[in-house]
């Protein structure tokens, strides 16, 4: 009885106790959710214009923080076997020289991989994005090493207050910079025309080709977008809590995500993140304790799995209909 | 010349659907059981029995279930570490619990737990398919190993939360525990394992295989030629898991000796994933081949610049092991997509039509 207590009447009657700290749950779960949605982001963009299954996504925010951090700090041995050494690079500087590095890297991915794996199944795709993980982890680490590292480009980090709830000033930084980046997507998809051939490329390879879309260059053109959005990703989960390995961890954290969103729906990659990000901070403040805490690990995907039972396809992903 | 199969003629029903209809598959198979029964025994050290052979044998039980659901019923599960981390406990609950009970019995019926586990996981697959079902799957893998990490029951209150194999001994000799030897381990994984294929293989040659193949290939059309895809789906998920069970018993109490649940992690789902795509989806031989492979790639990885004669800093080389770890799993998928087991089909092909090319 007491357990059934714990789980059904105590933690409303705590919600009701104190509405001021709830909010402030909500509000830091709404925080955490938009850095899911921003790993998620990257997932949905790849998924529809290729359909594959990216696994790397968390692996590649990793990357292209560590990247990030080694060109903030300098010290890359250029010529090898030389003692001249990169020099720090100021931020700006910095970022560009990442964000090329990520083009390139999407370049290398679809000229070593993609190309080679056209027409396998699925299951074949997404266990290469494993291997594609397990390589590019190695890489960075060996590059920039594996020690855990902090990135500073200036966010300020201070917690106000306002209508008596704490806010954050870093996260709110973030918010505006996955609502840019969301708006400059959207854009992006809609107006400009690679993003109606990315559409179309989405809605059926086959028709796309032959109206002359290169299907090659859109695979490109969709990894590089995901490895810049990943790189703000990044950034942003690095500023927070260090770059380091658990990093690639939030990519399993935006499957969740995806499935709630729909693996096909950029604005189902933010309502996603956010309704997981809340769920997970108030289940664990409010329900945690009687459960033994730590349900932070599983929630989401029970979550998921519980809203799959009555929408398979997601909040905002197209019906799925089975043809014969 | 030497694999023919010219003069071998079938006078009945029964030899025409035997598992090897060829004689000199038939030899291979004997002169490989002999090798693991009577060689290996042998002539192998305690570093080969443990660092290899044991968790060979354990992994590709693994993958012998994982290949049922992945391979043979077409469901993606990314939740084998949760259902072996079910075998594992329950195991250790039933042998702590009745320390008369056979071992090997407790293996056997720890599978059973693993299998309702597995069942209730299993649901959500009659709605939903491919990734969402591996995403769904994941579910499983997060909340069992959390469930047996804060539930003291699981591991009789032991403070340091780990679990141990306590020594048991089957007809007298100590099969499990500290003192026993690699090589009783050894025997009994192989033992286990040998059943398991041979049981595994009858079963996809049957019906059930069959309509496990029907559902994986269109489960619409499946569903119209009379296969009840409730039923059927529901089975893979119930066997796959009972055997990811037994596997995760013997991993804890034949290859570990003693676990924490982070030896249930979501690593250990993607590495028998890995075993199961390498190897070849829908083959009981491929599940040996890729369990093998997987498990000696880091092993060579490890030994070859030494062996080399390079000379690579520790950091350097696990660093350079991940690299050229994933770098050999794209590499193989670009290949051989069909994994090991279809290269084995090949060269027996080729075998066949030897020395001549057509």
């Amino acid at each position: 009885m007491d357990f059934l207590y714990a789980v059904t009447v105590a933690p409303l009657l705590d919600i009701g106790q104190d509405p001021t700290f709830f909010a402030e749950v909500v509000i830091g779960g709404l925080m955490a959710g938009v850095m899911y949605s921003l790993v998620a982001l990257g997932f949905v963009l790849i998924f529809k214009a290729s359909g594959v299954f990216n696994f790397a996504q968390g692996v590649l925010a990793l990357f292209a923080a560590l990247t990030l951090v080694g060109l903030l700090e300098g010290g890359l041995p250029i010529i090898p076997f030389t003692d001249f050494k990169l020099p720090p690079l100021p931020v700006p500087l910095a970022m560009a020289a990442t964000a090329v590095v990520m083009i390139v890297l999407a370049f290398a991915i679809e000229y070593l991989m993609l190309r080679r794996l056209v027409n396998q199944a699925p299951i074949i795709l997404f266990m290469s994005t494993i291997g594609l993980a397990f390589f590019l982890e190695g890489f960075g680490d060996a590059m920039w090493g594996s020690d855990v590292k902090s990135i500073d480009i200036g966010i300020p980090d201070a917690s106000f207050e306002r209508w008596g709830i704490l806010f954050n000033q870093f996260e709110i930084v973030a918010t505006g910079t996955a609502a840019v980046l969301v708006a400059v997507l959207a854009v992006f998809f809609q107006k400009t025309r690679i993003g109606r051939a990315l559409r179309a490329v989405a809605d059926d390879h086959q028709a796309a080709l032959s109206v002359g879309i290169p299907l090659k260059t859109i695979w490109v053109i969709v990894w590089s977008v995901s490895g810049l959005v990943a790189l703000v990703a990044g950034i942003m989960w690095g500023a927070k809590s260090g770059v380091q390995f658990s990093l690639s961890l939030i990519a399993l954290k935006a499957l969740p995500v995806l499935i709630l969103g729909g693996f096909t729906s950029v604005p189902g990659a933010i309502v996603g993140g956010l309704i997981i990000g809340v769920g997970e901070k108030v289940g664990e403040v409010y329900w945690g304790p009687a459960l033994g805490g730590a349900i932070e690990n599983w929630f989401a995907y029970m979550l998921a799995m519980v809203f799959l039972f009555f929408r398979p396809q997601g909040l905002f992903g197209e019906r799925i209909i089975e043809r014969v | 010349m030497l694999y023919r199969e010219a003069g071998q003629f079938k006078t009945s029903y029964g030899k025409d659907q035997s598992i090897l209809p060829i004689v000199q598959d038939r030899w291979v198979l004997g002169i490989v059981l002999v090798v693991a029964y009577v060689v290996v025994p042998l002539t192998a050290d305690d570093y080969w029995f443990n660092a290899i052979l044991i968790p060979f044998l354990v992994y590709a039980l693994a993958t012998l279930g994982l290949n049922i659901l992945t391979g043979y019923a077409g469901q993606i599960s990314l939740g084998t570490g949760g259902f072996m981390a079910v075998g594992a406990y329950a195991a250790y609950k039933m042998t702590t619990a009745f320390p008369e009970l056979n071992i090997i019995v407790v293996f056997l019926l720890s599978g059973l737990f693993a299998a309702g586990v597995g069942l209730v996981f299993g649901i959500p697959s009659l709605r939903i398919k491919g990734f969402y079902l591996a995403v769904a799957t994941l579910a499983a893998q997060f909340f069992l190993v959390w469930l047996f990490n804060k539930v003291a029951w699981f591991y009789n209150y032991n403070p340091s939360g780990t679990i141990e194999a306590p020594p048991r001994e089957v007809f007298g000799v100590l099969v499990t525990g500290a003192a026993a030897t690699p090589m009783v381990k050894y025997l009994t994984a192989l033992t286990m394992a040998t059943v398991f294929a041979l049981a595994i293989k009858n079963l996809v040659r049957g019906r059930i295989g069959r309509s496990w193949m029907a559902i994986r290939d269109m489960d619409i059309a499946a569903e119209i030629i009379g296969i009840k895809p409730l039923q059927t789906k529901l089975l893979a998920f119930a066997l796959s898991s009972y055997v990811c069970g037994v596997a995760g018993a013997e991993f804890m109490f034949l290859h570990l000796g003693s676990v924490e649940t982070i030896a249930f992690d979501i690593n250990l789902s993607f590495l028998i994933l890995f075993m199961v795509i390498v190897g070849g989806l829908g083959s009981v031989l491929g599940s040996f081949l890729g369990a093998g492979f997987i498990v000696l790639l880091p092993i060579l990885l490890t030994n070859l610049p030494a062996m080399l004669g390079f000379d690579v800093a520790a950091v350097n080389a696990k660093h350079a092991e991940l690299m050229v770890f994933g770098a050999l799993i794209v590499f193989f998928l670009i290949v051989e997509p069909n994994g090991l087991a279809r290269l084995w089909q090949i060269a027996k092909e080729k075998l066949r039509l030897w020395p001549f090319p057509y």
